[in-house]
């Protein structure tokens, strides 16, 4: 199967669970499942080229200008972690299946893993390093998702909140590192980068660039001092801890760290850094795992600290700490995802996972004991477990490793974290299943069911295999240490055995499990002494630094953006007009290249009662009533303007929109204040004055010049005069650019509009559905009403023209194309005409007489001028082409078809819809409680035989 | 008749942008609407001013004006509609809801807001 589909399954997988949420919760988990197993295969089926050493590569490039293509490579590393990311993940769907209660949504928690799903597998599949850092962000979207997935737990927020915080922060910085590795290398794409170790390691930016793409790595696998956040995402439900936080994603930083090996290591900078961050955590994380009380913060912690191992292995710079990293790595999933779902278990039979408020379970859950201690025992280090195995490397390495000049500091620091971790294991086994039987559980624990049990127990089934008989794993782990290392290292010839003689690394292994054996024994004077000892805690360290940084923010911003618009509005436009004025001091300005035109009379005129207009406008805006009136004369003089400057199109345009906006904001102020109150002192109105006069002469200035100069280039509108009726097979150029040159445009600007409307319908909903509806029904009209709603001589009027204005609606439409007219406009027109029988015989006279409703206008619109575009994908040409003929039926003359007339009709239906929509929800907020919807077309009609209500008389008298 | 124009771009952006620095919902609307023209205007004039020359081919004509920012306003000014009726709907649902139709927070409901978010 195609690398594309692997990545691609989860993803468009990620549709189905909540589809399939009504279906049961076993449908849904079994589509999940379905989806994982299918991707699963997928990367199965390329197993055969990995074993035999090939690199599987596909890519379609994307945006190749940026270096930003769509390759996939799979190579072992690759391989690797991919099978533990799907294997591990059908593990986990299985048991989330069982886990989660009917309470929880089961399709939002599957939709969300299988996007993580998709993600991780991207990660471990990019070739290109873009791609991957896409991949990178939404790996820590969909885990934020994850971790606070129960949102009614605070606990759950805060953490979700803290691992996008820092691990998001971490991959900012990771991006700036591999721009630079970008830039070095010159190209983005993995396979490139990796051949060029010599050019990126000599280049001074390589410690920088080290240390950014570190601190991606360090925070996404929690390694010292980013470790904190790690224990506070175990708030999430536990499959998501046993698949996020132990087995795939925090190993991530990990897999970037071996992934960038061959061409990072082996330097100086990369050996402090990285094993002595690895070391630290190894240690720090062990020693508070055995003093944490909670199952899953113990398990967090000793997560921490068996990452930091990986890390120290990988940081080491040999090709043999690499070879101990991947072994560990395999390892480490199998018994810590086990261990994660039996402390789910153990939580979801006795409902609680204090390690203090346990004990004894050894009898009442033997299967889950099986289990646990299986893995328990492994993580500690016992031999014919794997732990055992992957450990005796760690401190194999360690044995050679020298830090800071110093021989004794690694082995000894590794074997004492090593005590810790045999000591946290061996407490998690003595204090949980071992010990007399309590009966003060707060549930009574039993085995449950085995699709609970039965995931764990395949993951210990693995750990003791591969610890009983090594040479099984050792052939695919020296395979995916080999495409690790790369060129720049030879494998190593050790092989995998449980007996290497006695050899340091075994006394080493002996003092941690002695030891550790010690701790369990002086467990409660050690947990005195440890909570005696004051420690820095991190989650309030935290949030302190989280408090500061939106404190600075807010004295940054606050100046500007108080919330007040006002405000803003006004430092937007000084900003605007101080930049337009530096542009315009500091470039050079040609001499005029075009002459003034002379003014007619009429043109003065029309320009007087535009700027008289607008100045009333200005002074009498209080009058708001007026100040509509005022703003119409300057709508109707720029459609006047239009005409004389030779755009007849938008002319029409202009003054079709000027009615249906008045229409609106009359609609509007129905319901608002009719005058404005005298607030702004005199100071700030001059101050606005001012800043408004600035920028009026600004735009004159720039306006006047500009107009006054040709276009420096030949503007692409002579392609258009040109073509416009031998390529588009129309004359009116304005509307072949809209429906043809520039149809996608045209198409994206129908969908907005239909956005608008929709929003403002949403909007009408919401009023309507909340307390403002009661409000409104008993509002109290603040001007006096018509005594006659629906004047018969309006009503007669508007359904004689009626039919007259669809007629020239539809001609406006059909000439179009030729002359000026066109779709947006007859759409304009023909909303005129079904809005003036709102007007005139009400509301509700007129929508009962409407079949369509105007969603399904809007949608139909799009949706013809979307299939129009389409069409011309059948015979093979880009979407949106257009063809026309010209057609002759004999007693008409020869006319023209066109698809950008089918196109056009999409415009048409999209605009009437958009425009009806809006100005109805408008109208619908105008119900009140008393008013009757009147039936009859008019309230006098001299031909109905029944006696008119004597109720609605006297209402419409106390009116 | 450049002067006319351009000064008549001016002054529309001189009174839209006092109105839209006014309190109340209305005017602002008001003043977002002038905008709306001068910023029209100003896109159609790029293609500079022509009369009697509309981008309508025929025979024997040979001089046209501009067709492309015509074609952009075109569509600019049915947007322009779509935005104003969202922003009065919004205005209006908010004065609807709160009888208050400032377009600032007054500064009692931003205290409460403050102490809301602490």
């Amino acid at each position: 199967m195609s690398l594309f589909f692997i990545v691609a399954l989860p993803f468009f997988g990620a549709l189905l669970p909540g589809l399939m949420n009504s279906a049961g919760r076993s449908a849904c988990a079994g589509v999940t499942f379905t989806v994982s197993l299918l991707a699963f295969i997928g990367l199965m089926s390329n197993l055969p080229t990995v074993l035999a050493g090939g690199v599987v590569m596909v890519g379609i490039d994307w945006m190749p200008v940026l270096g930003l293509n769509f390759t996939l490579m799979l190579d072992g590393l690759g391989f690797f972690f991919a099978t533990l990311i799907l294997g591990i993940g059908l593990l986990i769907i299985a048991y989330a299946r069982n886990y989660l209660s009917r309470d929880d949504n089961m399709g939002e928690f599957f939709t969300y893993l299988l996007l993580f799903q998709g993600a991780m597998v991207g990660i471990v599949l990019s070739d290109n390093i873009l791609l991957l850092l896409v991949f990178w962000e939404i790996t820590s979207l969909s885990s934020f998702l994850l971790i606070g997935y129960w949102k009614h737990l605070p606990a759950g927020r805060q953490g979700a909140r803290m691992a996008l915080t820092v691990t998001g922060l971490g991959g900012l910085a990771m991006i700036g590192g591999m721009l630079i590795l970008g830039q070095i290398v010159g190209s983005y794409d993995l396979s490139v980068i990796l051949q060029n170790r010599d050019l990126i390691q000599a280049d001074p930016l390589y410690v920088t660039a080290l240390i950014l793409i570190l601190l991606g790595c360090f925070t996404k696998s929690a390694q010292f001092p980013f470790h904190f956040w790690l224990p506070h995402a175990m708030s999430a439900p536990t499959p998501v801890s046993a698949y996020l936080h132990s087995a795939t994603m925090v190993k991530a930083g990990i897999f970037l760290m071996a992934r960038m090996w061959p061409v990072l290591s082996g330097t100086p900078e990369w050996f402090v850094i990285v094993t002595s961050a690895g070391l630290i955590t190894m240690v720090l994380g062990a020693v508070i795992a055995l003093f944490k009380h909670d199952l899953k913060a113990l398990l967090a912690f000793s997560t921490v600290s068996h990452l930091g191992l990986i890390t120290m292995l990988l940081g080491t710079g040999t090709a043999f700490g690499a070879m101990a990293a991947v072994f560990h790595i395999l390892n480490h999933a199998t018994f810590k995802a086990a261990l994660f779902m039996s402390a789910g278990i153990i939580d979801h039979e006795a409902h609680t996972r204090d390690i203090r408020r346990l004990g004894g379970l050894r009898k009442l859950m033997p299967v889950t004991f099986m289990i646990a201690s299986l893995a328990a025992l492994s993580m500690a280090g016992i031999p014919l477990l794997n732990g055992f195995l992957s450990k005796e490397m760690m401190l194999e390495e360690a044995h050679h490793t020298v830090l800071f000049g110093s021989h004794w500091l690694v082995p000894v620091l590794a074997t004492f974290g090593s005590i810790f971790s045999a000591a946290y294991c061996f407490r998690l086994i003595g204090h949980v299943f071992f010990g007399p039987v309590r009966d003060d559980y707060p549930a009574k624990p039993h085995d449950p069911k085995s699709g609970l049990w039965m995931p764990p127990a395949i993951l210990a089934v693995l750990v003791v295999v591969i610890g009983v008989a090594p040479f099984v794993a050792e052939p695919f782990v020296k395979l995916v240490t080999a495409s690790v290392l790369g060129g720049a290292a030879d494998l190593p010839s050790a092989h995998f055995k449980i007996w290497h003689g006695l050899v340091p690394a075994l006394f080493m292994s002996i003092i941690a499990v002695v030891g550790g054996l010690v701790m369990l024994a002086i467990f409660n004077p050690a947990l005195r002494l440890w909570d005696r000892t004051p420690r820095p805690e991190a989650k309030p360290i935290f949030e302190a630094i989280v408090e500061a940084v939106t404190q600075l923010a807010r004295m940054l911003i606050l100046p500007l953006h108080n919330g007040a618009f006002s405000r803003f509005a006004a430092i937007g436009a000084i900003t605007i007009i101080a930049a337009g004025f530096h542009a315009w001091t500091t470039g050079t300005l040609g001499a005029p290249t075009r002459e003034a035109q002379a003014a007619s009379p009429v043109v003065i005129a029309g320009w007087v009662m535009l700027v008289a207009a607008t100045g009333g406008l200005v002074l009498m805006h209080r009058n708001r009533l007026l100040s509509l009136i005022l703003i119409g004369i300057v709508g109707l003089m720029v459609s006047i303007g239009f005409v004389f400057f030779s755009a007849p199109d938008l002319a029409m345009t202009q003054f079709t929109v000027e009615v249906v906006t008045i229409i609106l904001l009359l609609l509007a102020l129905n319901f608002l204040p009719k005058f404005t109150p005298v607030e702004s002192s005199v100071l700030r109105r001059v101050r606005d004055a001012g800043v408004a006069i600035a920028g009026g002469l600004a735009t004159f200035g720039l306006a006047y010049y500009y107009m006054l100069r040709t276009s420096v280039a030949t503007p692409i509108s002579e392609f258009h005069l040109a073509n416009s009726y031998k390529g588009g097979g129309g004359t009116n150029v304005v509307n072949v650019i809209l429906v043809d040159f520039r149809g996608f445009d045209t198409y994206g600007e129908i969908i907005v509009l239909g956005i608008a409307a929709l929003l403002i319908y949403a909007l009408t909903e919401t009023l309507l559905g909340g307390p403002v509806r009661a409000r409104l029904l008993n509002r109290k009209p603040d001007q006096k009403r018509a005594g006659d709603m629906h004047p018969m001589m309006m009503v007669v009027v508007t359904r004689v023209i009626m039919p007259l204005v669809m007629l020239v609606g539809f001609y406006i439409f059909l000439r179009g194309h030729n002359e000026p007219g066109g779709g947006f406009i007859a759409g304009l027109i023909v909303s005129i005409a079904v809005v003036m029988q709102y007007m005139a015989s009400g509301f509700a006279w007129t929508s009962s007489r409407l079949k369509y409703p105007y969603h399904g206008v809007i949608g139909a619109g799009v949706l013809i001028a979307g299939f129009t575009g389409i069409g011309s994908w059948f015979v093979g040409k880009p979407f949106l082409t257009s063809a026309f003929t010209y057609v002759r039926i004999p007693p008409f003359h020869k006319f023209e078809l066109a698809t950008a007339a089918l196109f056009d009709l999409g415009v048409f239906l999209a605009v009437v819809g958009a425009v009806m929509l809006s100005l109805e929800s408008f109208s619908r907020l105008a119900k009140r409680a008393n008013m009757e919807d009147s039936e009859y077309p008019m309230d006098i009609d001299p031909s109905r035989d029944d006696p008119a209500p004597a109720t609605s008389g006297q209402a419409k008298e106390e009116v | 008749m450049e002067f006319l124009v351009a000064s008549a771009i001016g002054i529309l952006t001189a009174g839209g942008i006092y109105l839209t620095l006014r309190l109340r919902t209305f005017p602002v609307i008001m003043g977002i609407s002038l905008l709306t023209y001068a910023v029209n205007v100003f896109i159609f004039a790029s293609g500079r001013l022509t009369v009697g020359a509309p981008p309508i081919l025929s025979d024997g004509v040979t001089t046209y004006t501009d067709p492309l920012p015509q074609a952009l306003v075109l569509t600019a000014i049915v947007i322009s509609f779509g935005m104003t009726a969202v922003v009065v709907m919004i205005g209006l649902g908010a004065f609807l809801g709160s009888d208050d139709d400032h377009v600032d927070d007054q500064p009692e409901a931003s205290n409460s807001k403050a102490e809301g978010q602490s």
